[in-house]
């Protein structure tokens, strides 16, 4: 359950940031390939926002899809999964996206 | 529609209870990554760690795979300057067993957490204050899911799976294959009374890691050990750091 550490982090990073201010929403970025689940984090959510200033805050997730670039064809490709292997057969891939774990923003009340 | 959420004032009905409302207030950009805190502190221990000259191995696997045995053995025949961090959620069982070997051990105690982050090593290398020169191991807690998602500021990550846990790991757990600089096999004299067929293992390694190296061991048996022995003064020997 590393989904409370992060979700810890998260928080603490928010409150770090905006100090005294009440904060209404929360927008993270939990990419499909980053390790962390999005159900995992919002059950973690209200529980690590008790007694903060983002008590009772509203938790939205974007889930962006994995995208890897082929360092032998050049092709860029969707990527469902962690297995790196480009359409051409080739193994030697870039992931560019889907493994970011941000705070988009928040929306102060 | 609202810029943050996506929500429409035609989407529908909603019931909202007072207190809990969707206000559109200001919204703050902050762009920020969630483990960007723990990144810092594991830059801290990677630069301690260069300025002490110490080699920092990340040593990751299930619970029962045999790290602590690998340890206890590396410790006592590779010749080599050995220190150890021990991670587990409760007991001083396994420092004990390090400590018997005789070489410079502290025990981390997560309690509820499932996995070791850097201002844990950070906290632990300054009461083990290990000595120039030393390979420093830190024994993850068990555990093939989480750790591979913190950085400790560790210079080589390597991934034990022993042959009783079946074949499919890297496939079930890519995270944690995909962090790998080095996959030992562990128990490979069970292979006679098992159904692992190793090159099955290798050959999925491969699709989720193909730069991780990977080694055959028996670490009760010392199987391989020479092996594992080679690879971590070739670590060392390269200067190379995350």
């Amino acid at each position: 359950m590393h989904e409370l550490s992060v979700t810890q982090s998260v928080v603490d990073a928010i409150v770090e940031r905006m100090g005294d201010a009440e904060v209404a929403a929360v927008c993270l970025e939990i990419g499909k390939l980053s390790g962390v689940v999005p159900d995992s984090v919002r059950f973690c959510f209200e529980v690590v926002c008790a007694g903060t200033t983002l008590e009772g805050a509203r938790l939205d997730i974007l889930e962006p899809g994995g995208q890897a670039r082929c360092r032998d064809c050049d092709g860029e490709f969707a990527l469902p999964d962690l297995i790196p292997l480009c359409p051409c057969g080739s193994a030697n891939v870039e992931i560019t996206a889907g493994r970011q774990l941000r705070i988009r923003s928040v929306e102060v009340a | 529609m609202c810029a943050t959420c996506g929500c429409s004032d035609d989407a529908g009905v909603r019931i909202t209870e007072p207190g809990h409302g969707h206000g559109h207030g200001i919204t703050v950009s902050l762009e920020q990554d969630v483990l960007a805190k723990n990144d810092r502190l594991a830059e801290r221990n990677r630069d301690w760690l260069r300025r002490h000259e110490v080699v920092a191995v990340n040593v990751m696997s299930s619970p029962g795979a045999g790290k602590t045995t690998l340890l206890e053995r590396t410790a006592r025949e590779s010749g080599l300057p050995v220190a150890v961090v021990e991670g587990d959620q409760e007991t001083l069982l396994d420092a004990e067993r390090i400590k018997a070997t005789g070489v410079p051990v502290v025990q981390i105690n997560t309690g509820a957490g499932c996995h070791l982050d850097a201002t844990m090593l950070e906290r632990a290398l300054g009461t083990l204050g290990p000595a120039p020169g030393t390979v420093l191991f830190v024994e993850n807690v068990g555990n093939l899911v989480c750790p591979a998602l913190f950085d400790l500021g560790e210079d080589r990550r390597a991934v034990v799976l022993s042959v009783t846990e079946g074949q499919d790991k890297p496939l079930k757990y890519p995270h944690m294959f995909a962090a790998a600089d080095l996959v030992l096999l562990n128990k490979v004299d069970l292979l006679p009374y098992l159904d692992f067929d190793p090159e099955v293992f290798l050959r999925d390694v491969r699709r989720i890691n193909p730069a991780a190296d990977v080694l055959r061991v028996s670490a009760t048996r010392g199987t391989g050990l020479q092996d594992w022995y080679g690879w971590l003064r070739t670590s060392i020997a390269s200067g190379e750091r995350r």
